[in-house]
């Protein structure tokens, strides 16, 4: 099986282009491809749409996120389940430039978001989902009774470009996330043309992954780089 | 008549904590609904969810002890009890969505007599933050909503309709603020229990919606 070892983020990220959509995971900070993010902003690609639960950093927050992409003017619109931040004092770079017209946001119930991102990936055309029913993000969107109950239709979620990562790979890519960092990255690994992945373990060898322990298949990964020691580390600290 | 007493905002998530059943699969949101899981009840196991994928995470981890890899759904290092499991976003919401989650916990702008809430738009803003509270709205078994009962400057919360972008219609079943717990059901706002030192028609002048009081209102106990 092919070897999708990068040597280099740097190298992993050269082929972005401008106005590429892109796949951003990570919650609360596990699951965050900060190394692959920080590449993306030294390569210089810009117009990009974002697809992420949250927009990212703002001012009040200086760890590498969506939030730098955006901070640089990088990022021309969001898709994400927080275009506002719950309060004005915890407000992100992309609010402000989403306030001033400067990026556009599309605001979509978590739910909704992850389920969008899962379709892509899984080859559903649209779905019907109860989420938003009776809200102002039901408007304009295609109702259906099916059993009594009242849905709205969805449609998925597809990107050019995902930024994973895991906690270990083998050399073809097979991936295994560790405890909450797994949140959006097996689903955006699935929903993107092309999947780039931060490695935190030593990348390991073709066999020596158990496949029972697979989160996320090789054959949906194209390029794995592992994060060296000058990388982005702080999720560094482990109990197992 | 007792000194008025409003509830501290432990207080009433100790109240809604009271109400949970054993074997409940419970999510709880930001602010107010966290302090629920504080609430200690030996004779109950309460799994919660949380919507990053965390099925039966524990208590919050002191400073040095937390594991960087595993969070609740308000960014907090949290410890996992035995028998916890680990799902992906989409898994998790699908839980959510598909009613085996039997109950979540919300903080909210406004409350209406109908079961309407509203807690992902405030006034005068350019966009929101929903996360994943309209799903949380619409999956759920039940909805419990823990919020202060009027804003600082005393406008009422507890409203006829809400005023701003509702969350979801028709879902809320029970609400506890800082002047009383207030059933939502067919004939309105049912008002089971009263802040110590209030009388019903204080709790009813700062309230925008009809109060109904339950024939055996009882002062609050947390």
């Amino acid at each position: 099986m092919r070897n999708k070892v990068y040597n280099s983020f740097d190298e992993a990220v050269a082929d972005v282009p401008n106005g590429s959509t892109i796949m951003v995971p990570g919650f609360a900070g596990p699951g965050t491809p900060r190394n692959l993010i920080a590449a993306l902003l030294r390569q210089g690609a810009t117009g990009l749409t974002a697809i992420s639960n949250h927009p990212g950093a703002g001012p009040f927050d200086h760890r590498v996120d969506l939030g730098a992409l955006i901070e640089a003017g990088r990022v021309r619109k969001v898709v994400c389940s927080f275009t506002a931040a719950p309060h004005p004092s915890q407000a992100t770079h992309f609010e402000k430039l989403y306030n001033s017209g400067q990026a556009e946001g599309e605001l979509v119930p978590q739910g909704t978001l992850a389920e969008r991102i899962r379709a892509a990936g899984a080859g559903i055309g649209a779905f019907y989902t109860p989420t938003g029913v009776g809200t102002e993000l039901a408007e304009g969107k295609e109702h259906r009774v099916i059993d009594g109950k009242e849905y709205i239709l969805e449609y998925p979620l597809h990107a050019d470009y995902a930024l994973i990562r895991a906690y270990r790979s083998d050399t073809f890519g097979n991936l295994q996330y560790r405890l909450s960092q797994r949140n959006f990255n097996p689903i955006m690994a699935m929903a993107a043309r092309v999947t780039l992945v931060e490695v935190e373990q030593q990348i390991i060898a073709l066999g020596a992954m158990d496949p029972d322990h697979v989160h996320t298949p090789g054959i949906c990964v194209d390029r794995v780089v592992h994060i060296p020691p000058d990388g982005i580390h702080e999720e560094a600290i482990y109990r197992d | 008549m007792p000194q008025k007493q409003r509830l501290t905002r432990q207080q009433m998530a100790n109240r809604l904590a009271q109400e949970f059943q054993d074997g409940w699969l419970v999510n709880l949101g930001i602010g107010i609904p966290t302090l629920c899981s504080n609430y200690k009840q030996a004779d109950k196991q309460i799994i919660y969810h949380s919507e990053n994928g965390v099925i039966g995470y524990g208590s919050i981890c002191p400073r040095g002890q937390e594991d960087h890899h595993l969070v609740n759904a308000g960014g907090q290092y949290v410890s996992l009890v035995e028998g916890a499991s680990i799902i992906h976003h989409a898994d998790s919401f699908a839980i959510i969505r598909s009613g085996m989650l039997d109950l979540t916990v919300m903080g909210a702008y406004e409350v209406a007599e109908n079961g309407d809430f509203a807690n992902w738009k405030t006034q005068g803003r350019r966009g929101g933050g929903i996360g994943g509270a309209m799903d949380l709205a619409v999956g759920a078994k039940r909805v419990f909503i823990a919020m202060q009962h009027t804003l600082r400057d005393g406008t009422p919360r507890v409203l006829e309709r809400c005023t701003l972008p509702v969350t979801a219609r028709g879902v809320v079943k029970l609400l506890a603020t800082d002047l009383g717990l207030f059933e939502v059901s067919e004939a309105g706002l049912l008002m089971r229990e009263i802040a110590p030192g209030y009388t019903p028609e204080e709790v009813q002048a700062v309230t925008a919606a009809r109060l109904t009081v339950a024939d055996d209102l009882k002062e609050m106990t947390v």
